[in-house]
């Protein structure tokens, strides 16, 4: 897959000593929806700020389809559309003026049939001459979104789209999300939030304390570091695991009513034959059983706890 | 050159200016009449004459020059501070315009703003005196350089400025003081000669003086002196901008 922004070797230390960012490599491919999953300051916002312009980097070199940040910044800025995290609190112009305003900036001739659609795919048409302040949060976000797209861009930045945000602008947003992806817009979205990651992304990236710990295809990223658990429910509680089955690293529930029994999904032998065997040997009677996967909150909590 | 996001800058800026037209553009004439009752009536038939010109038509230059001064500052100063202030920065940061494409659209607008309510100034006080103007083209370009510098000026102010009171000290605390201690009112011959002195070391006299000169063809100090200065000032601005934009001071970290 050919990719459209190149990071390489990506330093940054601010002026107070505080390294944000060390040594990041980081490829991301045209068209897919890219997740960058950190712990609050780990350094996410720190990373999209240089790729757009807004910060300087300490050292390193970022590219966007092939034109380098700095020296072609607007070939790179041009391609690139960003939603910061922060509201924006301007309040008097109207949201065709503000719109109009961004695809004018970055030097795109005039084409209000195109900003009428953007305005449309975002719910936004209806309020095209009200003033910001008379907007609601969500749809001021979503204006935040459109005057991103208002010059067409190639790649966009979602910082924290959720971020404040409550469940039903958080499903609203994600049909957004699902939408930019039809028009085949390269999105490279940060978040805090796990479920947004496994909800909305090709690919996760999760970054910690300035590096990038992991860099995996989501599926890919579950399966391998997916662990399961299976339950079973037992006939007659038990007060301690039997020592006939202590190979298996059984643990109890709290009210000893249930046995969980945790494999590796992706292992060549998950042992629960052997197990359920085993069982039956030791005479433990089940009512009922079920198996539950490992989400990628544990998954990303092992990792960031781990590093 | 990306001229449509530096035309883009300009338009959105006048735009603020004619949505807020009460403010940018009917109190300053209004201002400007009340200085002309108070200071052209009151004091002008005590004083008849200052140099040869009838005292309501010898402040019109300075009158000028004290709004263009303040309106400069405070449009220019105001309109680079107040993206800053409501987070819009981003935007301006993150779009393919050059540092001079930004200067160009901010202070442009600025000076036009300034240009435009000093012609409405030397309008209004047509109404009120008679006011001769013996080099219109030297007039337009002192008019056109100190818009222009000070809206540089006032450029600089909204990016130093970290907060709305910041935003006034300068406009308030250094740009009034000066206008009115820079022969507005007065020619500064009026001045013990100590105090003539202190006035030379005043950018101001120098624009208010080479302004006055464009009418009335009578200055505080000469009209080549009254020019340079005010390029020097404006050199000066440029500078300042240049290092803010190298450095990224207040904008980039």
């Amino acid at each position: 897959m050919s990719s459209i922004l190149s990071i390489e070797n990506l330093d940054k230390t601010y002026r107070d000593g505080f390294q944000a960012l060390k040594d990041i490599n980081l490829d991301i491919h045209k068209g897919e929806i890219f997740a960058l999953l950190g712990p609050n300051g780990a350094g996410k916002t720190t990373l999209i700020s240089i790729i757009c312009g807004i910060v300087n980097a300490t050292g390193g070199r970022v590219t966007v389809d092939g034109y380098d940040i700095q020296r072609n910044y607007r070939q790179t800025r041009s391609r690139i559309g960003l939603v910061p995290q922060e509201l924006t609190r301007d309040a008097f112009e109207t949201v065709w003026a503000k719109v109009s305003f961004s695809r004018m900036l970055f030097g795109k001739p005039r084409d209000d049939a195109y900003l009428e659609r953007v305005l449309r795919d975002l719910s936004l048409w209806e309020k095209r001459n009200s003033q910001l302040r008379m907007l609601s949060g969500g749809m001021k976000r979503r204006l935040l979104i459109a005057k991103a797209l208002a010059h067409e861009p190639s790649v966009l930045f979602l910082d924290e789209p959720t971020a404040g945000v409550d469940v039903e602008l958080r499903q609203g947003m994600w049909e957004t999300v699902d939408y930019l992806r039809q028009t085949g817009v390269t999105v490279i979205l940060t978040t805090h939030y796990i479920e947004e990651a496994e909800e909305m992304a090709d690919r996760i990236g999760v970054i910690n304390q300035g590096e990038i710990v992991l860099v995996e295809n989501k599926q890919q990223l579950m399966r391998k570091l997916g662990t399961k658990q299976l339950v079973l429910q037992l006939r007659e509680p038990l007060e301690a695991v039997p020592a006939a089955l202590s190979d298996y690293g059984l643990r109890l529930t709290e009210d000893g009513s249930g046995l969980i029994y945790t494999y590796e999904t992706q292992s060549a032998h998950t042992g629960i034959d052997d197990l359920l065997q085993a069982l039956g040997e030791a005479g433990i009677r089940f009512t009922d059983l079920h198996t539950s996967q490992s989400s990628l909150e544990d998954i990303f909590l092992d990792l960031v706890n781990g590093s | 050159m990306n001229l449509r996001g530096m035309y883009a800058i300009y338009h959105f800026e006048l735009a603020r200016a004619l949505r807020t037209w009460l403010q940018s553009i009917i109190s300053p004439v209004v201002t400007t009449s009340l200085y002309f009752v108070v200071f052209g009536a009151a004091i002008g038939s005590r004083v008849e004459q200052v140099d040869g010109v009838p005292y309501g038509a010898f402040i019109v230059p300075g009158l000028i020059m004290l709004m263009l001064l303040t309106q400069s500052v405070t449009n220019a100063s105001f309109g680079i501070f107040f993206p800053r202030f409501t987070g819009t920065i981003y935007e301006l940061l993150s779009a393919p315009v050059s540092y001079l494409e930004v200067v160009v659209g901010y202070v442009g607008a600025a000076a036009t703003k300034s240009l435009v309510l000093g012609l409405i100034i030397l309008f209004t006080a047509q109404l009120f005196v008679d006011v001769p103007i013996a080099h219109p083209f030297l007039m337009a370009t002192f008019l056109v350089l100190t818009s222009f510098t000070f809206s540089l000026f006032g450029f600089i102010v909204g990016i130093w400025a970290e907060d709305f009171e910041q935003l006034q000290i300068v406009p308030l605390l250094l740009v009034i003081p000066l206008t009115f201690l820079g022969g507005t009112f007065y020619s500064i011959d009026v001045l013990p000669e100590f105090w003539q002195t202190v006035s030379l070391f005043n950018p101001v006299v120098y624009l208010v003086s080479g302004f006055r000169w464009s009418f009335y063809e009578v200055s505080d100090v000469p009209l080549l002196v009254s020019l340079g200065m005010t390029f020097f000032f404006m050199l000066l601005c440029l500078t300042l901008i240049w290092w803010i934009f190298r450095t990224g001071y207040r904008l980039k970290s």
